[in-house]
């Protein structure tokens, strides 16, 4: 099954390097197992657009977003088992959170793609 | 949180971890089987306390000092003690303290004690059956249950064949090492034959089946991607991992509502997986970059990627598709792969040359009970008008065919010729 890990956390500031390398560590052993089939991190929300429709209307806003307080920050695609696995995969990913950048909140959400 | 749920989230940690420490044991112990059985000792420790003490902080280290400790007991254990062996017992004390707990997690570059048990596990000393149950068992984290409903056999049989296989690499004494230069693409064919084989028994799976069969699909993927990452210049395994990628892309295209199976040419192209596709076609550039654009793997990937690179079945590059096959045919000489490419050629070039391939096989010692044989036959004969030849060949087709719906689609087609015949 193939899975999305989609980052969301109200902090703006960057990860520590001691966060990001260990990040690194486990998205190289993730590749590796063949686990891991793509990652990436976004730039802040403030250099980014959204394009709306609203009231049938279609409209282009551009950041910072006032509005916003979750921002995504990454996302990883996963080719696993099933929920277990990917609910396994998640928490060491946060625990690292939880280790290299003590302070830090913020949500890991996975989602199972749609169809086989 | 019930026991069985315990259990599933156990096995889902064990999955991620199971290799390193396989690995870690193996380069300690010098014996892969015994570093195996060390770590399913660990495996039920988890099973055993985690239900109750919940799962630990960070698992994975749980599971390294708790197998490193069993393999220190039975170092201990060991009534003649070799020098060596204490010495290695000793350093594996003083690593053990040195290590926190996330070097053991993500520092430990494995990718060289990882290939190197793939080499043990799918040693051609094995049975392709054994090495195929050893690799889902060591590589991939598997139960013997687990791989016994896969491969829709009993769990004896499969906990036989590993117990076996594990037995002859223990007497055999091979040597636990990464082999190289010639031997490595030798031994490399082995283990790519392997997981060729896993992934084709899940790809014959029907849809609907224990979900476990289309899982060997996606365990042969991983591994396919794991061997490109450890061998990053073997360009057949990049060819094999591309023609995986590459069928496993029309996995929700296959079949109907039903679960009867639909052909390529009469496949709804837009539940054909792009994504995976992209994937396929990178690992096959990749093949083609590294000079193995002629490889077994390689040329059967190429095949696939015409079709997946046509929009409509119209698109279809059938030409290119006929060279191909050709090349395959130069490769492993197989009247099968004849056969296809006679179907090619019939499509590109028309169906008169298709049909005097066709006819040099008539007499195919290998070809005599294949119903494909007269079936694609009577096709070209029903395209060129020859329609009474036609209905002969569908009804010999029909006698061979091993499923009913074959049979079923194979008579219709027959009727249509004998009714062309009669109106003509």
């Amino acid at each position: 099954m193939r899975f999305m890990f989609i980052v969301t956390s109200a902090h703006t500031a960057a990860p520590t390097p001691e966060l990001m390398e260990a990040m690194h560590k486990l998205a190289n052993r993730e590749i590796k197992a063949g686990r891991m089939l793509d990652s990436g991190g976004l730039m802040p929300l403030a250099t980014g657009a959204q394009v709306r429709i609203v009231d049938g209307k279609l409209s282009v806003v551009d950041g910072p977003f006032v509005e916003a307080k979750e921002v995504i920050g990454g996302y990883a695609i996963f080719e696993l088992p099933g929920k277990e696995e990917a609910l396994a995969s998640a928490k060491e990913f946060m625990q690292l959170h939880k280790d290299f950048m003590p302070g830090w909140e913020g949500t890991c959400e996975l989602r199972a793609f749609a169809g086989p | 949180m019930t026991v069985a749920d315990a259990h599933r989230a156990i096995l889902a940690v064990w999955r991620i971890e199971q290799p390193r420490l396989i690995t870690s044991l193996a380069r300690m112990l010098r014996d892969v089987p015994l570093a195996e059985e060390l770590t399913q000792e660990a495996l039920l420790a988890a099973l055993e306390q985690w239900p109750t003490t919940g799962v630990p902080e960070k698992p994975g280290a749980w599971l390294m000092t708790t197998a490193r400790r069993r393999a220190l007991d039975h170092l201990r254990r060991r009534p003649m003690l070799e020098r060596t062996h204490e010495m290695l017992a000793l350093d594996m004390e003083e690593q053990q303290q040195a290590m926190p707990d996330w070097d053991a997690a993500l520092d430990d570059d494995i990718g060289d004690e990882m290939l190197r048990l793939i080499f043990t596990a799918c040693h051609p000393l094995l049975s392709r059956e054994a090495r195929a149950a050893l690799a889902l068992r060591m590589i991939c984290g598997l139960t013997t249950e687990e791989i016994a409903r896969a491969f829709l056999l009993p769990d004896t049989t499969i906990a036989q064949r590993i117990v076996r296989a594990k037995r002859t690499l223990s007497d055999s004494g091979l040597a636990y090492e990464t082999p190289h230069g010639g031997e490595l693409s030798e031994r490399l064919s082995s283990v790519l034959e392997v997981v060729y084989l896993i992934f084709n028994e899940g790809y014959a799976a029907a849809r609907g089946q224990h979900w476990l069969r289309p899982q060997l699909c996606d365990e042969a993927l991983r591994l396919g991607r794991v061997l490109i990452s450890m061998a990053p210049h073997e360009p057949e395994a990049y060819g094999l991992l591309a023609l995986m990628e590459l069928n496993a892309s029309r996995t929700a295209a296959r079949t109907d509502a039903a679960g009867d199976h639909i052909l390529l040419l009469d496949q709804n192209r837009a539940l054909w997986d792009q994504f995976q596709i992209r994937r396929g076609l990178r690992a096959l550039g990749r093949a083609c970059k590294l000079g193995g654009a002629g490889g077994f793997y390689a040329l059967q990937a190429a095949i696939i990627a015409c079709h997946a690179r046509a929009g409509t079945a119209g698109e279809t590059d059938w030409s290119r598709i006929a060279g191909l096959y050709a090349e395959l045919a130069a490769v492993m000489r197989s009247p099968i792969i004849e056969l296809n490419r006679a179907v090619a050629v019939g499509m590109a070039a028309g169906p008169q040359a298709g049909l005097s391939i066709v006819d040099r096989l008539l007499h195919e010692p290998a070809l005599k009970a294949y119903h494909l044989l007269p079936s694609v036959r009577g096709d070209f004969l029903h395209k060129l008008g020859r329609h009474e030849e036609a209905r002969v060949a569908f009804e010999a087709a029909a006698a061979l065919a091993g499923n009913r719906r074959e049979q079923d689609l194979l008579r219709r087609r027959a009727a249509e010729a004998a009714d062309a015949a009669t109106s003509s």
